[in-house]
């Protein structure tokens, strides 16, 4: 895919300016850590999760988004990556939230999160809880399931029909909401693999400048997918 | 034990865009000005510039520019009689936090009230009778008429550079402007965006129903632009990460691209960040403030600053929340109706339907803020109020601010929320949607107002602030009366599938899904120091050298965005601070 006719590349542009320096190191530190991450997902060593979270965790993602049908499946854009580090970092921590009691879980949903605990904490919490609901109700742990009876289970537990303390209410809520933020986020944080997921939907990532084509009508956009690291899907 | 540093003439309390306007004017006076803002500095560079800022996670979903609920939040309840909850996670509204405030992360949607609207009870009264309003709404005259004001809003356009195009020029109704609003005494600054394809089709489906479109009045410059304060803003380039972002293009008007550059290099404004104002300190006398103290995060250390006149600039809700921590003026309390400081906060009524299309691409990563074709139709001055059963109006547009993938991802009603129907559905469609949306008024209401809470506190023991407030019938069937209108102009363009999204009877207030950072009112402005806080100046009635500014001065919300009168107002009280107030500090009613 090249560029528009007659009119330097966002890339080129930046190459050649003092701006282009300090993003041509950004772009060879993000490739120097992909090139590490390469190893396949089942390889990855999480930083939050322990080998049997990530195991439901892969397993969940298979079937939020799964690769069947047409576009990239979450394990093919390496979303687990995406959760266990976001769960390492602030958003697990709920580093900004609000989180001075009292504290009222069963809350009316309409005021929001009122759980003590952090997104980290209702993962961990609720893993197992589900995992022993999935042997009660079918002999196996999540993961040992068949596609079709995931399915039931996930929906299951998305439907308030799993039995939660009203303090891990949120989490398939989270995982539903992560899962989808590590399919579209920038590859930097670890999802979004190759950019596979933008260029399934047709979004040209952080290209950022679209003044030739604001009215071209009805017309496809020919340019691939950048990501904030500099590279090109 | 609190530092105390040498006297200004001048501290401001927040510097968002009414701090930076009121600094740079005081400080053209020849004033000794500081800005105290409680957040980090802001400027394009570094903080907004290509391509870290294009960052949906961290600053779409993750809030990096918000304000963050440990630091400051509140509690909201939906009746008197209901325990409020704390505000854990942004979610409903989302508040700015730092040097600029929402200014650099709003999208630039700058529009004027209409005169009826800042004299709205006389205008329903004189036009449909005192009967119709409803026992319980509040609803007031503003103190200051659209005559008055709009010199006002002349300059804050001219300062922000808006694109758009005029539809009362001194009286007389101009092809392609809004003809439904108050006479302008100029045209806007700068030509309107240019339309993407959805606006396009939606200003054609209104024309063919007889509808007025015109373009959406924006704070994203058409072409490059220099203000009244030498500051230059570039020709927006539709990148499509506006809201929730900092312009990573010179092109959004914000505190940084209009003023803060320039107001800067004045020898006599200085400002502190990190500088969190946890008091108002009144003077012995109790007719007037003797300064400020903050909290200074840079050194753990509480410090008095003295000053001669304290201007309140910080989001609305930071302002109700400082009077009442600071006791200036009467709380109000809805049993009685009595007390003023925390009456008639409101926020926003929107909604908007869903269109896709199969043989339609929007490309729907080509947007900008406030970029949209927009009708004024059913706005309040348009609107038999008697014969709807309700007060109010909206307007609604057809445009997109972007089409980033976590957030602005939709897919058609029946899609599954996951699992390969989602999946096959999210690509099948990105493509494919647009929306056309109503942004409409919500009245003030005798049980929705902000006081302190009780229970919970903030990292310096502060009470929180609690918020009451719920959805009304009147709104409610204002709401649905834009759903009727905008249905019909959607199903006309003859989609594929629409689905629809609004307040419907028995809607309550969600805190969790966005809608609108447009909460206002709460420290009104009048004329009557019984149902105001602020006089027609904005001047504290209780503490004449205490101005308030900003949205928390509307005594019920209009339909527009707040940012237009905001800013007009600031423009207005520099001219009763300049021309009156300094010559002779004095309660100006």
């Amino acid at each position: 895919m090249s560029d528009l006719p007659g009119r330097p590349s966002r890339r080129g542009f930046l190459k050649g300016s003092a701006a282009g320096a300090a993003l041509a190191a950004v772009a060879v530190s993000a490739q120097a850590q992909t090139k590490e991450e390469l190893p396949p997902l089942e390889q990855y060593k999480p930083s939050y999760f322990t080998p049997e979270e990530f195991a439901f965790i892969m397993a969940a993602c298979d079937r939020l988004i799964p690769a069947d049908g047409d576009g990239p499946g979450a394990l093919e854009t390496r979303v687990p990556v995406f959760i266990d580090r976001q769960l390492e970092g602030d958003f697990g921590k709920a580093a900004d939230w609000y989180m001075e009691g009292p504290f009222q879980p069963d809350a009316d949903p309409l005021l929001g999160y009122q759980s003590p605990l952090t997104p980290a904490q209702v993962y961990r919490a609720a893993i197992p809880v589900f995992e022993q609901w999935c042997q009660d109700q079918h002999g196996k742990g999540f993961a040992d399931l068949d596609a079709q009876t995931q399915d039931a289970a996930l929906s299951a537990l998305e439907k308030g029909n799993v039995p939660l303390k009203p303090e891990l209410r949120d989490f398939f809520a989270f995982i539903l909401q992560n899962t989808k933020e590590g399919y579209f986020a920038d590859p930097m944080y670890g999802g979004n693999h190759g950019m596979k997921a933008w260029t399934y939907v047709g979004f040209p990532g952080a290209r950022g400048a679209y003044t030739e084509w604001v009215s071209r009508f009805n017309e496809t956009y020919p340019l691939s997918a950048v990501d904030i690291a500099g590279e090109r899907a | 034990m609190a530092r105390t540093d040498p006297k200004k003439d001048v501290v401001i309390i927040g510097l968002g865009w009414t701090g930076a306007i009121l600094g740079m004017e005081m400080a053209k006076e020849g004033l000794e000005v500081l800005a105290l803002e409680r957040g980090e500095d802001r400027d394009t560079i570094p903080d907004f510039q290509y391509p870290g800022v294009i960052d949906e996670l961290k600053y779409a979903i993750r809030y990096g520019f918000m304000q963050k609920p440990r630091n400051s939040t509140l509690t909201i309840r939906h009746g008197v009689n209901d325990t409020a909850l704390p505000y854990r996670h942004l979610g409903s509204f989302l508040p700015g936090n730092g040097v600029g405030g929402a200014g650099i992360h709003w999208n630039g949607q700058t529009w004027r009230t209409q005169p009826a609207e800042l004299r709205l009870k006389s205008y329903v009264e004189e036009n449909f009778g005192a009967d119709i309003i409803p026992e319980d709404m509040q609803i007031q005259d503003w103190g200051v008429t659209y005559e008055e004001l709009e010199p006002y809003y002349d300059r804050f356009e001219k300062l922000l550079g808006i694109s758009g195009k005029a539809g009362n020029l001194n009286g007389e109704i101009q092809e392609g402007g809004n003809p439904f609003e108050g006479p302008r005494s100029n045209e806007y600054p700068n030509p309107p965006l240019a339309n993407t394809y959805d606006s396009e089709l939606f200003a054609e489906a209104a024309r063919k129903k007889g509808l007025h479109p015109f373009p959406r009045p924006a704070a994203n410059a058409s072409r490059a632009y220099t203000n009244e304060y030498d500051m230059q803003l570039g020709p927006c380039n539709y990148c499509g990460f506006c809201e929730r972002f900092g312009c990573l293009n010179y092109s959004k008007a914000s505190p940084q691209t209009c003023v803060l550059g320039a107001l800067k290099r004045m020898p006599n404004f200085s400002y502190k960040t990190k500088a969190e104002v946890l008091k108002i300190e009144k003077a012995a006398d109790g007719k007037t403030a003797k300064g400020v103290t903050y909290f200074d995060d840079n050194t753990g250390e509480e410090v008095f600053q003295p000053a001669d006149l304290v201007l309140v600039c910080a989001y609305s809700l930071h302002n109700v929340h400082l009077l009442l921590l600071s006791e200036i003026g009467q709380p109000y309390d809805p049993a009685t109706g009595e007390g003023v400081v925390g009456r008639n906060y409101c926020y926003q009524m929107t909604g908007g339907t869903s269109l896709y299309f199969k043989d339609k691409k929007f490309n729907p990563f080509i947007g900008t803020g406030a970029e949209g074709m927009s009708i004024d139709d059913y706005s309040i001055s348009q609107i038999d109020f008697a014969k709807e059963g309700f007060i109010g109006g909206s307007y609604i547009t057809g445009g997109h601010t972007g089409g980033r993938p976590i957030g602005q991802l939709s897919t058609p009603p029946g899609t599954p929320k996951w699992g390969k129907g989602w999946k096959e559905a999210a690509g099948a469609w990105y493509n494919h949607k647009m929306s056309i949306g109503s942004h409409g008024s919500n009245m003030s209401y005798r049980d929705c107002y902000l006081d302190l809470d009780p229970t919970y506190k903030d990292t310096h023991g502060r009470p929180l602030m609690r918020m009451t407030f719920n959805w009304k019938p009147n709104d409610i069937k204002m709401t649905q009366f834009m759903k009727g209108k905008i249905e019909d102009v959607a199903a006309s363009m003859n989609p594929d599938q629409m689905a629809s999204g609004y307040k419907k009877e028995g809607s309550q207030y969600d805190t969790t899904v966005y809608q609108s950072t447009h909460n206002v009112g709460g420290a009104v402005m009048g004329t009557d120091p019984k149902t105001s806080v602020i006089n027609r100046y904005l001047q504290s009635w209780d503490c004449h050298n205490v101005f308030v500014m900003g949205a928390s001065a509307f005594p019920q919300n209009t339909q527009y965005n707040p940012t237009g009168p905001l800013g007009a107002l600031a423009y207005w009280a520099v001219d009763a601070l300049r021309n009156d107030y300094l010559k002779n500090p004095r309660p100006l009613m």
